[in-house]
Order: structure tokens, then sequence, then C-alpha cells
């Protein structure tokens, strides 16, 4: 980003709710079912049908609201009127000017505050898949539309125009996707399409001027896009302007392979949605004491979970930067308490957040569901020396194969039986009687060569050996 | 013909052993097969579920139980009623062949009541009119004069109910399409507090406006029905969750000491015979104990302006969803547009069209503030006009139509005369209050007449309790001349 220029970004995020039925009738909330299997006469707009609003749902989006700071009003939803064949009723329900959540804010980690103007409730679209070479509505032989997500329950989150980075906004989504994962209220998965970002972009010579002309872009489907995307509409619309030209306000579709924005459709073009009062419903009007219940529920956001690893590291010396960074990850991920849950096991702390950050890190929905006790048993049996790392890990990776189990039957099925303390001493003893030279220098100062002894002992054990244990040993027998 | 036996006393006989369901059907199948030719009132007669129903009460009664209050009653459903894989059409050619997967709660209601569903009553084409002359399927016509229309939209309702079809009948009122229909065919129509009968089922057309309601040849059987149908039904999120009045009960309890407002407002475009029957309605009321006097509710003036905003405004998005892809009528074309344009243009008939497009525009930016947003401020001025009337009078009285019947063809190519004969129905659509319509003598034509009583929310025991009265004083209207006159 040229420092002559300022970019302006505001972003729009849709989630899907986590419920266990749709927004607005009885039909499972599933992703990956059957096409056209969770559907009712709602679902398909048939006529005669009417919505009734799902009560939990209404819980989420307000923990949402409760997470984001907002205040917590008295709401309508309305009608937004366009055809489209995957949306059953030609219309969608939407919250409109009268939202459930509105004028919060999200912190970012690392202190900057965007503002929150609202985040609304509205039903989501079924999918329509175009069979054609194009792959879109024009020119497609024929289409297949999915009812399955037609209803489906989604809360939009729209940004104020605070962030002035793609760094900012990318730490912006970052931060979402970890506080609606710590909620509880959506998983978050750009990949599936649970979580969808659409990114509004403008430019301009100085802070003192007023905003420039925006462009709304659409299709990004990751953080890693979401950033690209950013940079390459803002050089998009600087080369415009120096070169004469002006921005026209539209919206713009990302393509990730060829790594830039196409116009999809312009301001004149834009449908007039006729928004109205939707009159199969009634308003919305949480009362206080169903607002403080939603609060109670809801569990410690990132923030406060980043601040409570931090300490833990404090309490055992202070955190590194690279632990940092490790905190972040498992925090985002959500799985900051298994690392608690095994400190307060008496796994070191140290331990616990590298196995996280790093081996469950890497399938953070199978770690998300394993049984605590298991993944202690695990950390416990590798610090205690019964496992080497190497070992650790394999049986981690084995456990979550599995979704479950006893950690040290694992380990016994893969062989990985751990030394006795004697038979250990034994062969360190055998590989420092065979070579004298080594050892005295060893014992002289030479701690590179606890390495050689190490690798010996390793050689001699095909592996089994614990490193620490072996390294505890030579020193033991230095004195 | 012998004449019709009250719903109320079939009913009965049919608890008690005394008269089978199957031969009260197969005697309104026998008078459907003489005059439905010449009336046209229904759209399907569905002859072979109605006489399984009727076995299935008879059963429950040999069987020493109760089949319900409405025991082996035939009933006759307006075609925007759901009904479980039997074609609900609204009369329009874009829901051909469609068939819904489930039943309407008034279907389900009426079910569980023991009543007999006999068939599905024409309409105009999605409830957009007041004579069944827009239905894609044909006129139905009155039968007290086969040259008129029997008002509408719910005119194939009114009209079986009046040729002794169906003792009773289910129609949809959004601006007057149970009470203006009752009124031409010289029948009880009734439109209940918006919210007292769940509009699950019910194939929209204004959703804030549209109610469900009873028509019957008498007070008391129209109050059998309406207690049968009504009440909270947690798939209407619009339904009141709160008890809804009975009116069976208090049909004998007269009117001493009542208030009745003459609504001057309604008796403005009345015809000179219809508007004489009202102040006769009125005398009665007075000498039956009641006090009655004029009444001005200046806003109702601009009910009618008001509904042709709000209505067409709300049926443009609700008619939106029939669009080809998913059921009824689809017309190919080579992309989705196109075939959505091509289903719309040949599947909806010139009136439908017309609101869609009102609707449209007056949601449009840049309109609809001036239109729609003005419309329902009008909204709430007619209910702040009506809640001044009701803290002095317990029910208003006016005419329920400006005129008795008028002639098929006559009004059909001009919109704007045959929207008046809604006029004065419209203001309790508006209001969501509940009104009934009441048949007075002929006009000077010796056509019905019907008065209408318009009480505020969840009166329905007091317009009941009234409308008895005025039933008591009607003078005598000569029975409808078919099917003996088809016959003959």
């Amino acid at each position: 980003m040229r420092a002559d220029w300022q970019l302006v970004i505001g972003l729009e995020v849709h989630c899907e709710l986590k419920t266990a039925t749709k927004l607005f009738c009885g039909c499972p909330n599933m992703f990956g079912d059957e096409p056209n299997t969770n559907i009712c006469p709602n679902c398909l707009g048939l006529p005669g049908s009417l919505p009734v609003l799902n009560q939990r749902a209404v819980e989420l989006a307000m923990a949402i609201g409760t997470a984001l700071h907002c205040d917590i009003r008295p709401s309508t939803f309305h009608r937004k009127n366009y055809f489209y064949p995957d949306q059953a009723k030609d219309y969608q329900i939407s919250q409109y000017d009268e939202p459930l959540n509105a004028d919060g804010y999200l912190d970012l980690p690392d202190g900057f505050r965007v503002g929150v103007e609202r985040a609304h409730m509205e039903e989501d679209t079924g999918k329509t898949t175009h069979a054609g070479a194009s792959g879109r509505i024009h020119g497609a032989d024929y289409s297949l539309v999915d009812y399955n997500r037609s209803g489906v329950p989604l809360v939009e989150i729209v940004s104020a125009p605070d962030m002035r980075t793609p760094d900012q906004a990318r730490a912006y989504v970052t931060e979402l996707r970890s506080i609606l994962i710590a909620s509880g209220t959506s998983d978050g998965k750009m990949e599936e399409g649970s979580m969808r970002v659409d990114a509004n972009v403008s430019v301009r010579r100085s802070v003192d001027d007023p905003f420039g002309t925006r462009c709304e872009i659409k299709n990004l489907n990751s953080v890693r896009s979401l950033g690209r995307a950013i940079e390459f509409e803002a050089e998009r619309q600087i080369a415009l302007i120096e070169s004469g030209e002006r921005v026209v306000q539209q919206t713009r579709h990302w393509d990730e392979t060829a790594g830039r924005t196409q116009a999809l459709r312009s301001k004149e073009d834009a449908y007039d949605y006729r928004y109205f009062l939707e009159p199969d419903l009634v308003p919305l009007v949480p009362d206080a004491e169903w607002i403080r219940a939603v609060a109670d529920t809801l569990g410690m956001m990132p923030a406060e979970r980043r601040a409570r690893l931090v300490a833990i590291l404090d309490d055992a010396g202070g955190a590194t930067d690279a632990q940092l960074l490790q905190v972040a990850t498992v925090v985002d991920l959500g799985l900051d308490d298994l690392v608690v849950g095994a400190v307060a096991a008496g796994v070191g702390s140290a331990l616990a957040l590298a196995r996280t950050a790093n081996e469950a890190a890497t399938d953070a929905e199978a770690a998300r569901t394993l049984d605590p006790t298991s993944y202690v048993a695990l950390l416990t049996m590798e610090m205690q020396g019964g496992l080497s790392a190497t070992q650790a890990k394999a049986v981690l990776a084995e456990l979550f194969a599995r979704g479950g189990g006893d950690p040290a039957a694992i380990a016994r099925d893969k062989g990985f039986e751990a030394m006795s303390e004697d038979s250990l001493a034994e062969t360190v003893a055998e590989a420092v009687g065979a070579h004298p030279d080594e050892w005295s220098r060893f014992c002289e100062g030479d701690d590179k060569l606890a390495g050689f002894f190490t690798g010996l002992v390793m050689k001699a054990t095909r592996g089994q050996a614990n490193g620490k244990a072996v390294a505890a040993e030579l020193r033991r027998l230095r004195g | 013909m012998t004449a019709p036996r009250p719903a109320l006393e079939t009913a009965t006989m049919v608890r008690t052993g005394e008269l089978r369901a199957v031969d009260v059907l197969e005697h309104h199948l026998a008078v459907i097969e003489a005059g439905e030719a010449a009336v046209h009132a229904f759209n399907l007669v569905t002859a072979d579920r109605a006489r399984a129903q009727a076995r299935a009460v008879d059963a429950t009664v040999a069987a020493g139980g109760d089949p319900g209050p409405l025991a082996g009653v035939p009933v006759a459903l307006k075609d925007n009623l759901c009904t479980r894989g039997i074609p609900t059409t609204c009369s329009s050619r874009i829901l051909a062949g469609w068939e819904p997967p489930y039943d309407a709660t008034v279907v389900t209601r009426l079910a569980a009541a023991g009543a007999v569903a006999i068939g599905k009553t024409n309409m105009d084409e999605f409830a957009m009119g007041s004579s069944t002359e827009t239905s894609a399927f044909g006129t139905t016509r009155n039968p007290h004069d086969l040259d008129r229309v029997p008002g509408g939209s719910s005119g194939g309702s009114a009209a079986a109910v009046a040729a002794g079809f169906a003792p009773l009948a289910l129609g949809s009122d959004t601006g007057g399409s149970i009470r203006q229909p009752a009124a031409l065919c010289g029948v009880v129509g009734m439109k209940p507090t918006y919210g007292t009968v769940s509009r699950y089922g019910l194939v929209a057309f204004a959703s804030s406006l549209d109610q469900i309601g009873p028509f019957a040849g008498s007070v008391a059987d129209a109050a059998l029905l309406f207690d049968a149908i009504g009440g909270h039904d947690p798939l209407d999120s619009t339904s009141l969750n709160r008890p809804t009045p009975r009116v069976l009960s208090v049909l004998d309890d007269g009117v001493d000491g009542m208030t009745v407002g003459i609504l001057t407002e309604l008796l403005d475009g009345a015809a000179p015979d219809v508007a004489a029957r009202v102040h006769q309605a009125a005398e009665a009321l007075a000498a039956a104990g009641a006090r009655v006097e004029e009444v001005s509710v200046p806003e109702v003036r601009l009910g009618l302006s008001a509904y042709y905003l709000i209505a067409p405004g709300e049926a443009s998005s609700n008619l939106a969803r029939y669009d080809g892809v998913r059921y009824g009528l689809r017309i190919d074309a080579e992309d989705t547009a196109a075939m959505n344009t091509a289903t719309r243009s040949q599947g909806f008939g010139a009136e439908v069209k017309r609101r869609i497009m009102l609707g449209t525009y007056v949601l449009s930016a840049g309109y609809m503030d001036a239109y729609y947003h003005q419309a329902l401020k009008v909204r709430t001025r007619i209910i702040e006009g009506f809640v001044r009337a009701y803290a002095r009078c317990d029910v208003l009285l006016g005419p329920t139509a400006p005129t008795t019947a008028f002639a098929i063809g006559a009004k059909v190519d001009d919109p704007l005369t045959m929207y008046l004969s809604d006029v004065c129905t419209i203001p309790s659509n508006l209001a969501g209050h509940p009104a009934i319509s009441v048949p007075f003598g002929p006009g000077e034509d010796g056509l019905p007449v019907g008065v209408q009583l318009l009480g505020p929310a969840l009166s329905e025991g007091t317009l009941f309790q009234v409308a008895a009265v005025v039933e008591g004083a009607a003078p005598p209207l000569a029975a409808p001349r078919v099917p003996a006159g088809v016959l003959a």
C-alpha cells in the first residue's frame, strides 16, 4: 500500500448459527446431507406456509450481540424482495432498519477497536448448481437447486468502515471467528460457507478527505483471499484515480486463481428490494431478563482466554514470542481449554501449549471433541518419560483417527513400550563404557557430546528411549 | 325441495344417531348434482373423500363415541385453503395441478369437529375481485338470479350455502371477501378479529388483512362454525395467544342496554333501498331495547385508497413465489428469467397482474414513502377513529355492500367501480376488527340486502348477540330459485 494513499475497509460477515433446526421451521439445520432431504412447506415457500421464529436462533444472535458489546433492542423483520430460483419465496426474511443488535465494537488483539454497526438476523437461501460450461446461471444447460440450506439461520455482522490495512481486516475476521467459536454460536468455517465475508473497500489521499467511492468484494473464501483481494482492489482503485478516471460503485467478484476482482454489477443495476415489514411475523422484543440470561450463559471471550494462558505462562517464568503466537493459535481454534485442563492436571505449561498449538491444531475439530482426560493422560505420559515426543505425536494422531481412546493402550498397540529406569541406566552405562574419550570430554564440559551419547542410546534401543530421560541419566552419571 | 335443515340441528341429530352423516351428505350431493351446472359454485366436489369422512363419523357414533360439534355437517371450502392431496388452485391457472402436502389448520379443526369437507369453492383469482368473475375457471352465478354475480371473492362459498349445496362454508376476507358475497347471496358471513383464526394453510393474498371466516344460512350456524375454527395456533405467529370469544352460547342474550351506532360514512354511497334496510334494522334494534344513534368516523372514507396500496403491496410479495421453479405451472423458456416471465405472464389473469404491478410500484424506491407508508399512517388513523366510536358504542351498523347483486359483466372491465363494492367492508380489515353481514330482506329488485355489524377487536360475542336480534327482525326473503327452478 502506497504511503500517499489511505485505504478504508468495512466488512460484512454472514455466519450460520449452530442451531438444531432452521430459523422459521423445525427442519434440521445440517450441512452436507442429501439434497432436498431437510425441507418442509416452509423451506420450499409452498402456498399457505408461514414462518415461526426459532427461539434458540434468537438466543444465539443475542449471544453474538453481547460478545460484540452491542445494544440489544426491540427489532422487526422485513421482506427483501428479489427473484432468484434458490430463494423459495422469492423474498428473504431479514432484519432491516430495526436490527436486534446495534452499536457494538470488536477489539483486535493489538487493542485497535473496530466499530460494529449492527448484527442482524436473516434466513439463508437454498443452493443452486448450474450445469454447463460457465458454471453461472447465464448460459447454463440446466440448474439444480438444493433447499436444505433454505431457512438456515444467519447473523450478518456489519462493521463500521474503521479498518485501514489488509492486516487489520484479516485480524478482524480472525478475531470475530474466534468469538463465534468461543461463544458456541457458529463454527466459523469459511471453506464450507458457514462464515462468509464481503469487503467494502475505498481509497482516499488523506485522512481529512471524505471516504472515496467504495466497491463491495464478494467470494472471499479464506482470510488469505480477503487480504489479497483488498490489496488488489486498493491498487486497482488507486490506478484508476491516478489515471484520471473515477471509481464506479459496484459489486466485484474475487477470482482466487487469477488474483483479481471483476465487476459483477454496478449501483445502477442494483436490485430495488422493496423492503417492507414482514406481516407474517410479530416484532421481536427481548426483555431485560432474557437478555441477561443469554449473557450469563456466554463463556469467556478470546481476549480473556488469551490472558488466561499468558498468566499461566507467566507463572512458569514468562512467555516467549513463539509462545505468544501459540497462545493466539490455540485460542483462535477454540483449543485453549485443553491447555488449561492439562496444566491443571500437572502437565508443564510449555509442553501442553506446544502439543496443542502444533499437533492438536492440525485437526482442530477432532481436538475440540476429544475427551480432555485422554489428552491429559497422553501429555502426562510424555512428560514423565513414558513416551518420547515422536511417540506422543503418533499416539495423538491415532487418538484423533479413532475419535478418542486410551493413550496407554494405543501406545502398547504401537509397541511404544517405555523402558524401565534400570534398563535405561544400563544402556547409558554401556554407551559410556564403550567411548571413554568422548565421556571424559563430556565430563570436562563439552555438552555437545550429550547428543552423541543420546544418539547411541537411541540406536541401541531402536528409538524406544526417551531423550529427556537419557539426558537426565547422563547428567546424573557426570555428577 | 324441503327447507334446508340447520347445521346445528343436523349435528345434534347425527350425534344422537337420529340421522346418518352419509344420508346428510347424499342429500347435499344430490342438490349439487341438480344445481351445480347452473351455479358453478365449486372448482371441485370431493364426493368420495366426503363419503369416507361421513362413514367415519357414523362409525364413531355407532361405537358410542362423539364425532364433535359439527358431526356429519357438510362444509364447502374456499379453494385457497390447503387440503392435503386435493388440488388447491385459488382459481388460478398458475396453481393448476398443485396438490398441497398438508392441510390448513382450519381444515384440520373441521375434521376434528366431525365436519365433512364436501368440495373446493370457486373464487376470484387469488381472492382478488368482488364478483368471482376473475376466476380462471369461469364465473359463479348468484342462486337468487343466475344473471347476477354472487359477489366475491368468496362467491363460490356464498353461492354454495345459498343454493343449499352445503349448510356451511369457509371463506377468506381480505377487504370484504366473505361479507360482500354473503350479502349478495342472502346468507350470513363473518370476518373474525385478525389473529383469532389461524392463517396456516390459507394461500396468502395480503397477509396483514387476510382472515378466514364462516358462511352459514343463519347466525346460529355461523356461530357454530366460528366456535369450531377459532383459537390459538402455534403455526401462525400472528395468531392471538389468548382465549377466543365463544359465540354460540350468547346468541339469546339480546341487545337491551346496548348502544348501536349507525356509521354514517358507510351510508354515503349506498343505494336508497339498501340504506332503507339499514335504518329498518336500526329500528328493530331500538325496539329490542338498544340505544341507537348516528356516529361519524370520517377516517373510514380513506379506507378504500389505503387498502388499494397496502393489499397490492403485500400481494406483490406474496405472489412472487409463483415463478415456475418448484410447483404449479411452468412455461419453459431459454433461461430461468425468461421461464419466470413466461410462466407468470400465462399463469396469472389480468386482475392479478394489475395488482402485482400496482403493489410493486407502491413499494418501489422513491414511491414507497408517498404511497405505502402514507397508507400505513391512514390505517393507524382508521383504528383511532374506530376507538373513538367504540368509546360510545358497543357495535356499529351499516350496509355490507352499497347495492344488491349486480349483473355479470357489468363491472368487470371497470376496476375502480368494482373496487367500490368493498367500500363498506374494507375499514374492518384495515383495523383488524370483526364484522358480520346478516341478510335483511330484499332490495327493490327482490335480491338480498345485507346489513353489517362492526365491533372492536375480540367483540365476536357481542356481534353475534346483536346479529341474532337483527336476524329475528329481518323481512322475509324469497328462497333461491336454484336448483328447483333449473330442474323445472
